[in-house]
């Protein structure tokens, strides 16, 4: 069990470093910092100036050595936007981005998941076609025109909910949340609903997949034979053995949600990390960059490896087939 | 069932609409803009925008006027008493937001800030050597040699206190390299007319309004909420639904639709920012290396302007929001000549004939680089002047790309020929077009001019200009410099950028052509 974390850990380790080398090779085609930096009519002294004070005139290989070495001793270097600590940035988005995730994960379980039982249940219903037709689009739809058409319809014409923003945000020992205010409430409705959707669709459709499988097996048969309630055969037999696998996409899914917030964060001007990242490629801020890239990474590693753990607990015959 | 399901509906609409209710609180104005401030650190940034909202919050010696124009700030006069050497005499009774008075001792630590080695808007400074307090109301600024635009320069220097820098451990600036950041980051204690309540990065920035401002207030405004809102469909759409009072840069295609609004009015304006083309002047092009560039002659440089339809692009790309200009620098700016303002005129046939006069009848192949995302609609511009150069006969191999990759690009010099835009800003000053684009690009001279253009009269002008002290003749040379570019069709000029603001019709706010917001001459009604 534990030789088992640990060469996992070993690997993510790895993973890890060719995440930042990757980063590093493409840093040096997203643009030059430099000019980014100064002045329109900046000398080309001050420019080279700027380019040693960075440290920019030094080969990749080097820098990259540099980067990997303060990274080890937990130094993530400073913004070159704002030259402010890229982990003090990092800090204060990541409330943002979690709350607006949670909120769609709880949204696309929530909804996803009952939907999925009635189309698995009632899969020649008019309604079910409906939602199967609907769900196509849902999960083709560029997440952008979902933003905007959602802004268009409730913050403009309806005028129900804000267009943007977190609303008013109350600051616990470092973390910010929105859950504490109505307009943090109101805020959270819109984004949340547009980065939900593509989960819900993909949750829908599993769970459907799933029941109808379950539905077809010989327990179902068994059970419907002896007359227990449908009720009780749908909820407690059938819905039970169909989530497995939601519950594990569901994991999967939270971390490319941290990941691809980019788009919603930019269309709602959500203050996250994924409109820092955003700011920072438009700027070349590598530091930001850089950083951002680590922690997505970090974040698949964990999550696959806590999987891989949890499967190792759950289910013995992994375990000594390991052993 | 069914009943349940349509009361809680109806619940949970009333529920939002009541969420939505937003307290719009009188002489509020709540403005949005693309980007935000960096940094309230006047020393840790070069970010015109966030130089703009730190003008709100600090004041500065001297400072513009509603026409632009340099008038007194918190200096109230100034002599040059020696070339080298500019006195000013300081406002008594001002005191910044913390109340701390403003002496000579402030302007003396700004001013060490200002031209420290880390600070990062040194280069905005260059010409300062220190600054000596004569008196408490009195300073002295030391310069490296007579130079011109100190004045210039000044209008983008922020006043910081001196004892609220000691007590918070900020008298260095911040500096990348070092990795030192300081509490003036986030923080602000100015003189300005708006005090800074809170600063949260990408999302809001309130401000109050400073009673104890010196100056007597052109405005009514009491608070500025400032949210950034880097979608152009999303700014639009929370100024529409009422949620901002004033969005700053808003998107050519929604102008039409903002206007025919109710409640909502849309300003407009050209922009100190001239788009124009400029050429390589290497022995050989990039896209031809073995042979002659064609770009040398000047007869190749007139056709090519000849073959632009400035009026097409104008109507058709920029929506005849753009004005059209036949000159390297905007009206408003010193060193602007009203006769050279007029474009070559359109004219295929002519252009045609000066490329065979000079030994291209079937034309030649160049080149063509552009960004993508960095003016009003370049891409498109660039697209149209590659299809009329193509109509002529010259074949153009046209390449767009973000302006992260694009600018490095263009200043190592490997696009045959380019387009860039320029503000003359800080200074605004035709000097700035002078020296960084005219001049040859050596010893601080021709910083944007990577293409190895060298004219002598240019560069002799250059060096003149820059340490001219009488204004007249000052702007006569750069009037002659202006004219031997037209003259010698050294760069295509193509058009002022439009700047449009939008805004609710009880907002007063007059527009600016260096695209700064100036909310102290700002009226909500």
């Amino acid at each position: 069990m534990l030789s088992a974390i640990a060469s996992r850990l070993s690997q993510a380790l790895l993973v890890m470093l060719a995440v930042t080398a990757i980063a590093f090779v493409m840093f040096r085609y997203v643009g030059d910092p430099v000019a980014m930096m100064s002045r329109e009519d900046a000398t080309p002294a001050e420019k080279a100036e700027l380019r040693r004070s960075l440290g920019l005139d030094r080969p990749v290989l080097v820098q990259y050595g540099d980067f990997v070495g303060r990274v080890a001793r937990g130094q993530l270097g400073v913004s070159f936007r704002n030259q402010r600590p890229v982990v003090e940035l990092m800090a204060e988005r990541l409330p943002a981005t979690l709350e607006l995730v949670l909120v769609a994960t709880l949204l696309s379980l929530s909804v996803g998941v009952p939907l999925g039982v009635f189309c698995a249940l009632k899969p020649d219903s008019a309604a079910a076609r409906a939602i199967q037709t609907l769900s196509l689009v849902g999960i083709s739809m560029p997440t952008f025109v979902t933003g905007i058409g959602l802004i268009l319809l409730f913050a403009v014409v309806l005028r129900w909910l804000p267009s943007f923003g977190r609303g008013d945000v109350v600051s616990i020992g470092g973390w910010t949340t929105g859950f504490l205010s109505r307009s943090g409430w109101a805020s959270l409705i819109l984004p949340g609903v547009t980065l939900a959707l593509y989960q819900l669709t993909l949750i829908m459709r599993l769970v459907r997949a799933e029941m109808i499988d379950v539905m077809s097996s010989d327990y179902i048969r068994f059970a419907k034979a002896r007359g227990l309630p449908p009720r009780y055969i749908h909820f407690r037999l059938a819905l039970r053995n169909a989530l497995m696998p939601v519950i594990t996409v569901t994991g999967l899914q939270i971390g490319s949600l941290i990941a691809f917030a980019i788009v919603t964060e930019t269309v709602f001007q959500w203050p996250g990390m994924g409109l820092l990242f955003i700011q920072a490629v438009s700027f070349a801020d590598v530091p930001v960059m850089a950083a951002y890239l680590l922690f997505v990474g970090a974040l698949f590693v964990l999550i696959n490896m806590a999987v891989d753990v949890i499967y190792t607990v759950v289910d013995p015959r992994l375990r000594t087939r390991r052993a | 069932m069914k009943r349940t399901f349509a009361a809680a509906a109806a619940v949970a609409v009333a529920a939002l609409a009541l969420m939505a209710a937003q307290p719009s609180a009188a002489q509020t104005l709540r403005w949005s803009a693309p980007g935000d401030a960096v940094s309230f650190d006047p020393n840790a940034q070069l970010d015109s925008f966030t130089q703009n909202v730190l003008s709100m919050v600090y004041d500065t010696l001297v400072r513009r006027d509603r026409k632009l124009q340099i008038e007194p700030g918190l200096a109230t006069s100034w002599e040059v008493v020696a070339p080298d050497r500019w006195r000013f005499k300081l406002r008594q009774g001002v005191k910044f937001h913390g109340g701390e008075p403003f002496t000579a001792d402030d302007v003396v630590t700004t001013v060490a800030r200002t031209i420290d080695p880390g600070s990062r808007n040194k280069g905005n400074l260059a010409t300062v050597v220190r600054a000596e307090k004569v008196d408490d109301y009195t300073v002295d600024l030391v310069l490296s040699g007579p130079y011109p635009l100190l004045l210039n320069d000044l209008t983008g220097i922020f006043v910081m206190s001196k004892t609220w820098l000691q007590a918070h451990d900020a008298i260095k600036p911040g500096n990348t390299s070092t990795g030192v950041t300081t509490f003036a980051s986030n923080k602000a204690n100015g003189t300005g007319p708006f005090k800074l309540e809170s600063y949260e990065p990408d999302s809001r920035t309130v401000m109050t309004v400073n009673e104890g401002w010196w100056d007597k207030p052109e405005h009514n405004l009491k608070r500025i909420e400032f949210r950034p809102i880097k979608s152009d469909a999303t700014r639009v759409a929370a100024l529409l639904s009422g949620e901002i009072d004033m969005i700053s840069a808003v998107p050519l295609q929604d102008i039409p639709r903002i206007s025919s609004t109710n409640g909502v009015k849309v300003v407009e304006d050209p922009s100190l920012r001239l788009i124009f083309l400029g050429f390589d002047w290497k022995p050989s092009l990039h896209a031809a290396p073995n042979e002659k560039n064609p770009f040398l002659d000047v007869r190749v440089r007139q056709a090519l302007w000849h073959a632009i339809d400035l009026d097409q692009i104008q109507k058709r790309i920029m929506r005849g929001k753009s004005r059209n200009v036949g000159t390297m620098v905007a009206p408003p700016v010193p060193g602007y000549v009203a006769e050279l303002d007029k474009p070559l005129p359109y004219d295929p046939a002519l252009a045609k004939k000066l490329l065979a006069d000079a030994g291209y009848p079937n034309g030649f192949k160049t080149g063509l680089g552009c960004t993508n995302d960095r003016y009003i609609a370049d891409e498109q511009i660039c697209l149209a002047i590659a299809s009329m150069w193509t109509r002529v006969g010259v074949q153009v191999d046209l390449k767009t790309e973000s302006k992260a990759t694009y600018f490095p690009r263009q200043d190592r010099g490997e696009l045959d020929s380019w387009m860039l835009g320029w503000a003359t800003l800080p200074p605004m000053d035709g000097f700035s077009v002078l020296s960084a684009i005219f001049a040859s690009r050596e010893g601080g001279y021709g910083g944007s001019n990577p293409g190895g253009m060298s004219i002598k009269a240019m560069d002799d002008l250059a060096r003149k200009a820059a340490v001219e002290l009488d204004e007249t003749k000052r702007r006569a040379m750069l009037a002659e410099s202006f004219k031997i570019a037209k003259d010698q069709a050294l760069f295509i000029p193509l058009h002022q950028q439009p700047l449009a603001w939008a805004m609710k019709t009880n907002v007063e706010m007059p527009q600016f052509a260096d695209e700064y917001v100036r909310p102290w001459f700002a009226k909500v009604n």
